[in-house]
């Protein structure tokens, strides 16, 4: 603990806050890009499989085959692949957009899994009822079924991007100077594990948590108990 | 002419035969019962004519007009005229009674939401519930939810109303509430295609009552035929069992 007090003004100094700084907006903004895209991605293709919505069974296929495939490669590999996929393609992209990409892909496979959960969790009868009333299949999503399933969807998405935050560390792989890497450079620059690694999980901590608020928040909004 | 002709219909879930060459006919205002063991292929029939499921032969017309299942737009055309009140109730849980009655009329048909609230209002008043119009699905009573799914159908303003066992999940001292209001919609003159096993009921107020089993149309007659001297052994068998309790 002394020790840690005793290093704390070196650590902290200006430059190594600009580093930290940076990684921190690093791992946010992939964990964000990840949430947010991977989300609608997400979304897009759990309407597209669902056959009360899609009639068309080549499209529903298709979205089945992306969403099992992306959920059983791992992360690394899926990293790799989007990596060479860009460089065969001839797109320049940095090491951030190869790794912001891969974590939208990832977390739409698995938004999607989480989504159609969700939707298939609301009895069939009801889109029966919305289809004979002759509601489009998009209107009964919107007006009778998305309702139902916000308090499916929700918890399970959040426990997942609360874990994409830290698998977001994985893009360090690439060289994307993200937080687990920016706390491993400083730590081999001489600083204790315990001041690094310590600093880290307070920023994931700051992260992750305004993230926990927004699911409460949005449960409460989306799916307030009297709808359940 | 017949309102609803239904002529050698036929339905399969999978590659099961669930209904096998299946005719009737109903007149404008008439009211048709629909009774059978269960697994007979009754609300098999009423998803086939409101298109949840595809008919796999045989033709229907409805006020002379054949129905294209295979059509999107013949589709909503013939959903337009039927409504069809589940056995479930199927209620939408995520709305008041209210806004389970309103619905169609405003975000499917476009009309004006002042007037349309204002028939539901009378609506769920000519059901009984104008005291439970805030109340969503989980607040009300079978019986209760039953009659907001009559007055939701209603509200779409059918020609023919298909009603599906609407009292066979009720509690016994319920059932005479959803009847009633059965009773005033017949003395309108809707025509009406019901599946029940309200015997007493059937009787009373069908015209004509289709006996069905394994999928099939077995026999046809008023009720002095079928419940007092059914012409075929299963009816005859069936109506036994069932006047026994
Ligand atoms: N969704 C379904 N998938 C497969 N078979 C079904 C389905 N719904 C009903 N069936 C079968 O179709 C037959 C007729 O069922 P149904 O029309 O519900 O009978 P009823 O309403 O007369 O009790 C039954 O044998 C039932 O098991
Ligand atoms: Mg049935």
């Amino acid at each position: 603990m002394a020790s840690l007090i005793e290093e704390a003004p070196r650590f902290f100094s200006y430059y190594n806050l600009i580093f930290l700084g940076q990684a921190f907006a690093f791992t946010a903004l992939l964990s964000l890009v990840g949430c947010g895209l991977g989300f609608l991605i997400g979304f897009v293709l759990a309407v597209l499989r669902n056959d009360r919505i899609v009639g068309f069974a080549p499209l529903r296929w298709f979205a089945t085959i992306y969403v099992e495939i992306f959920r059983r490669i791992p992360f690394l590999v899926k990293l790799m692949v989007v990596f060479f996929g860009f460089q065969l393609a001839g797109f320049d992209a940095s090491m951030f957009a190869v790794a912001a990409t891969t974590v939208a892909l990832s977390a739409s496979a698995f938004s999607a899994e989480n989504i159609r959960a969700g939707l298939e969790s609301v009895h069939k009868n009801q889109w029966d009822a919305a289809e004979t009333m002759n509601m489009g299949g998009l209107t009964a999503l919107r007006r009778v079924i998305l309702p139902q399933s916000w308090a499916i969807i929700i918890p399970p998405s959040m426990t997942y991007s609360v874990g994409l935050v830290k698998s977001t560390s994985i893009a360090s792989q690439i060289g994307v100077l993200e937080l687990t890497y920016a706390a491993k450079i400083l730590n081999q620059k001489g600083f204790s594990a315990a001041i690094c690694f310590g600093t880290i999980l307070i920023l994931y901590f700051l992260l992750c948590y305004p993230m926990n608020l927004f699911a409460s928040h949005l449960e409460r909004r989306l799916a307030p108990s009297r709808h359940r | 002419m017949p309102h609803l002709v239904i002529d050698r219909l036929s339905a399969n879930y999978g590659t099961a035969p669930v209904l096998q060459d299946v005719s009737l006919s109903v007149e404008r205002g008439e009211i048709v019962s629909i009774i059978g063991p269960s697994g007979s292929g009754k609300s098999t029939l009423l998803r086939v004519l409101t298109g949840l499921l595809k008919p796999h032969a045989g033709v229907v017309h409805v006020a002379g007009t054949q129905i294209d299942y295979g059509s999107a737009a013949a589709l909503r055309k013939v959903r337009d005229r039927f409504a069809v009140v589940f056995q479930q109730y199927n209620l939408f849980q995520n709305m008041t009674a209210l806004r389970n009655v309103t619905i169609a009329p405003t975000i499917v048909k476009k009309r004006d939401a002042g007037e349309v609230e204002r028939e539901a209002r009378a609506l769920l008043e000519k059901v009984g519930l104008s005291h439970r119009i805030e109340a969503y699905p989980d607040e009300l009573s079978g019986g209760q939810q039953q009659r907001v799914a009559i007055a939701r159908a209603l509200a779409l303003k059918p020609e023919i109303l298909l009603l599906d066992e609407v009292t066979s999940a009720l509690d016994p001292e319920l059932v005479a509430e959803v009847l009633d209001t059965i009773r005033v919609l017949a003395a309108e003159g809707m025509t009406m295609l019901i599946v029940s096993h309200e015997m007493g009921f059937v009787r009373e107020i069908s015209s004509k009552v289709v006996f069905m089993a394994d999928g099939k149309v077995v026999e046809v007659g008023p009720p002095s035929q079928i419940f007092d001297a059914p012409q075929t052994e299963r009816c005859a068998d069936f109506v036994r069992r069932i006047l026994r309790h």
